[in-house]
């Protein structure tokens, strides 16, 4: 497990208590897909995986920035609401697709060329936003970067609002969601399990450039001190670009796997979304990379079971509910450092 | 002029500019109220900077005489009837009370609120509750006015005591998911709320036995000028005393004001609980003046309307505030509409085809952000606030003037 905020991944421990700890967050995760699985059985716990997934990659990007910066991005579930707008752009205004696609070759580079582009477009946008919307306040009071968030956060809304329309449009599903298989009882699509692999292919590769590349080393020491970073000649203005750029990018392709799976976008998933997402990146510890991700797979169990035995209109309230008592009683996280007050 | 001559002089311009307002109104004619507001914000002026609470008074009433006069001018008088602005203006003061409540925590105690509305919610459905043709219990308003503001205080510190433990980012977003909670709780909760249709038949205030009229607007006008009034006068006193200096100290510096002896958890709950009482005040106003609540009129767009109010005005000025609320309700509510069909008729090129009402939320947006980045204190800054956002302004700083200052006389 690495993390952001804490320094490079500790020596391995010879101590088997300290080993079994550090495992306890995950085996606690492991408990809770049982229990779910066994409430909501093998259909549902598959939807519960795959929103989950998408809640993930939302919240990697909300971690990695408040690592880096330790700002709340609060236009981040927007940026994965353009996410999905920029897919549909691309897949069905661009390239005239609107339904599953059976030629395997074909549907795989279409797949590949809507994540390349939107995750660019989108990684840009983040760029952008940074640059110009809370670079200017990195040493203001910290009230200001967050006031300007919530009002980047309007403006895309709005935006979006007025090109695309009030009411929810159809995204082109390439991958047929018809298309099933059989597992264990539960018949499965193929592009639930596509999601799924799309969310785990990313994280590693996530968890590959952290932890080894140039950049990756500058990220996590600008984190852990950004002025000691900088005495070492590390970039701090490119490293927390391409910090944005990066969980922007994720936040593009989590729109890009929305649009696939669900079908239709409309502006307001963003608001929500980014909520659930903040709420999975506080749950994991925020700031780490692997509770992120943790944390949406929790939320994504946590909002189908409330979906899935009855009480779906309060699965959102739940959400939030589970947000406060988290902050409540373990407010690091399952795998967070205790942060305590910091003025 | 000797402070108790100056003194004297206002509350002289006070007594007559409000005896020549209130002429002019019981006789038809508005220059003598005109000359009657010029009177009273004489007071206002000479009063500036000491009895704050004077000041309000004259300041609130050279506004309330003058605004009913004003709409009756071009281009005022082309929007709409004087009756109806009237009726405007006293929802306009709800708003008002919302971002003096809002300021509170934002503005004061730099405590970032984004769920604000679920105070203002608990308000109105604290009165929709106790007095209303659905439950058939008939409490009267203006007790209720004080119980509705206590439940909703109630709620701020329900939530507030886990939370303001924690760092100010995790405050913004347990408000935002309070704040989405509760529209929730109300639209599913159908047996006590009646859902997304809300409670109707709310009754309207009462005075000496006789009941606020419905085609009238001026007595809730009047009441409305009446609790905003008192409410700034009690935020102007609490911002000067002890405990607002405190809240200032918390937002300069939290770690500085522990050291310094501040209990920061309790100081910072007291912001809470207070700002949402006010919310909860302007609920118990805003059901008895709509009539009916419904889970609707508390969704996320009030909380960021009323934030952008708030920084707009310039956080921290209880004036400021006021009036960027005062203005931007205005705008928002009467001008804009009025915009669409003024354009539309004048079928002027470009403008004709924008939906302005359809923009207000990308304008709030682009000017909170310019704000922050061009104009941190507001349209209209507190002195502290101001030095406080340009300390880093090199050399001529307030801050070094007034040390300069402080030091050069002796």
């Amino acid at each position: 497990m690495s993390s952001v905020a804490t320094s490079a991944p500790a020596a391995p421990s010879a101590n088997p208590i300290l080993a079994l700890r550090r495992a306890g967050p995950f085996f606690f995760v492991l408990a809770l897909a049982a229990l779910v699985y066994a409430l909501i059985g093998p259909q549902q716990f598959a939807n519960a995986l795959t929103i989950g997934a998408i809640y993930a990659l939302i919240a990697l990007g909300y971690t990695m920035v408040y690592g880096i910066i330790a700002l709340i991005n609060f236009a981040h579930g927007e940026i994965f609401m353009v996410g999905a707008f920029v897919s549909l752009f691309f897949l069905g205004e661009q390239l005239g697709q609107t339904g599953p696609v059976r030629d395997l070759p074909v549907l795989l580079v279409l797949v590949i060329a809507a994540f390349l582009v939107t995750m660019v477009v989108v990684g840009l946008l983040g760029v952008l936003i940074e640059r110009f919307a809370y670079r200017p306040l990195r040493n203001a009071p910290r009230l200001a970067p967050l006031i300007t968030a919530i009002g980047i956060s309007f403006i895309l809304q709005n935006v979006v609002q007025i090109i695309y329309g009030p009411s929810p449009v159809n995204t082109p599903q390439i991958i047929a969601p018809t298309e099933r298989f059989g597992l264990l009882g539960a018949s499965i699509g193929y592009v639930n399990l596509f999601v799924l692999a799309a969310a785990v292919v990313l994280m590693v590769l996530l968890q590959l450039f952290v932890n080894r590349t140039r950049l990756g080393r500058a990220m996590r020491s600008t984190a852990q001190d950004r002025e000691a970073a900088q005495l070492m000649g590390v970039d701090i203005n490119r490293t927390i670009a391409a910090t944005f750029f990066i969980g922007s990018a994720l936040a593009g392709a989590a729109g890009v796997v929305y649009g696939l799976y669900f079908g239709n976008i409309s502006f307001v998933i963003g608001f929500q979304a980014g909520l659930k997402a903040f709420t999975a990146a506080v749950l994991g510890g925020i700031g780490n990379i692997t509770g992120a991700a943790l944390g949406g797979f929790i939320i994504g169990f946590v909002e189908v079971t409330a979906a899935a035995t009855g009480y779906f209109v309060w699965a959102q309230a739940l959400v939030f509910t589970t947000l406060i008592l988290v902050l409540v009683f373990r407010p690091a996280g399952l795998l967070g450092q205790q942060l305590g007050e910091r003025a | 002029m000797k402070a108790q001559n100056r003194r004297n002089a206002a509350l002289a311009a006070l007594v007559i500019g409000a005896a020549l307002i209130a002429i002019g109104y019981v006789v038809g004619l508005p220059p003598v109220v005109f000359v009657g507001a010029l009177f009273t914000a004489g007071c206002a002026a000479l009063l500036q900077g000491e009895h704050r609470s004077l000041t309000i008074v004259a300041g609130m009433l050279t506004a309330t005489a003058l605004l009913p006069v004003i709409v009756l001018i071009q281009p005022f008088s082309t929007f709409s009837s004087q009756n109806l602005w009237i009726d405007g203006f006293s929802i306009a003061g709800i708003f008002v009370l919302l971002a003096l409540g809002l300021n509170i925590v934002v503005g004061l105690s730099g405590l970032l609120d984004l769920g604000y509305a679920a105070f203002y919610a608990i308000g109105s459905y604290t009165f929709a509750f106790a007095a209303s043709s659905f439950t058939g219990l008939d409490f009267p308003f203006w007790p209720m006015l004080i119980a509705g503001a206590i439940s909703a205080a109630v709620f701020g510190i329900l939530l507030g005591a886990p939370t303001l433990r924690l760092r100010g980012d995790y405050l913004a977003i347990v408000t935002l998911g309070f704040g989405e909670i509760v529209p929730i709780v109300i639209l599913n909760s159908s047996k006590y709320t009646l859902g997304p249709n809300g409670i109707g038949g709310i009754s309207r205030p009462e005075i000496f036995g006789f009941e606020f009229p419905i085609q009238n607007p001026w007595p809730f006008y009047l009441a409305m000028v009446g609790i905003v009034t008192i409410t700034m006068i009690l935020i102007y006193r609490l911002q000067d005393s002890r405990l607002g200096r405190a809240w200032m100290a918390i937002r300069e510096d939290e770690l500085a004001a522990a050291s310094s002896g501040v209990n920061t958890v309790t100081t910072k709950l007291l912001a809470f609980a207070l700002g949402a009482s006010t919310a909860g005040l302007a609920g118990v106003f805003a059901a008895s003046k709509l009539s009916v609540v419904t889970p609707n009129l508390f969704r996320f767009d009030v909380s960021f309307t009323v934030l952008a109010m708030v920084v707009l005005g310039g956080m921290g000025n209880i004036w400021g505030v006021a009036i960027g609320a005062f203005v931007l309700y205005t705008i928002q509510s009467v001008i804009l509409k009025q915009l669409n069909q003024f354009f539309a008729a004048a079928d002027v090129p470009f403008l004709s085809s924008i939906d302005f009402i359809e923009y207000q939320f990308l304008l709030y947006g682009i000017a909170l952000v310019a704000m922050m980045l061009l104009r941190p204190e507001g349209l209209f800054p507190s002195i502290r606030r101001k030095r406080e956002l340009h300390v880093d302004d090199a050399g001529e700083g307030p801050t070094t003037t007034a040390d300069a200052m402080g030091a050069a006389p002796q």
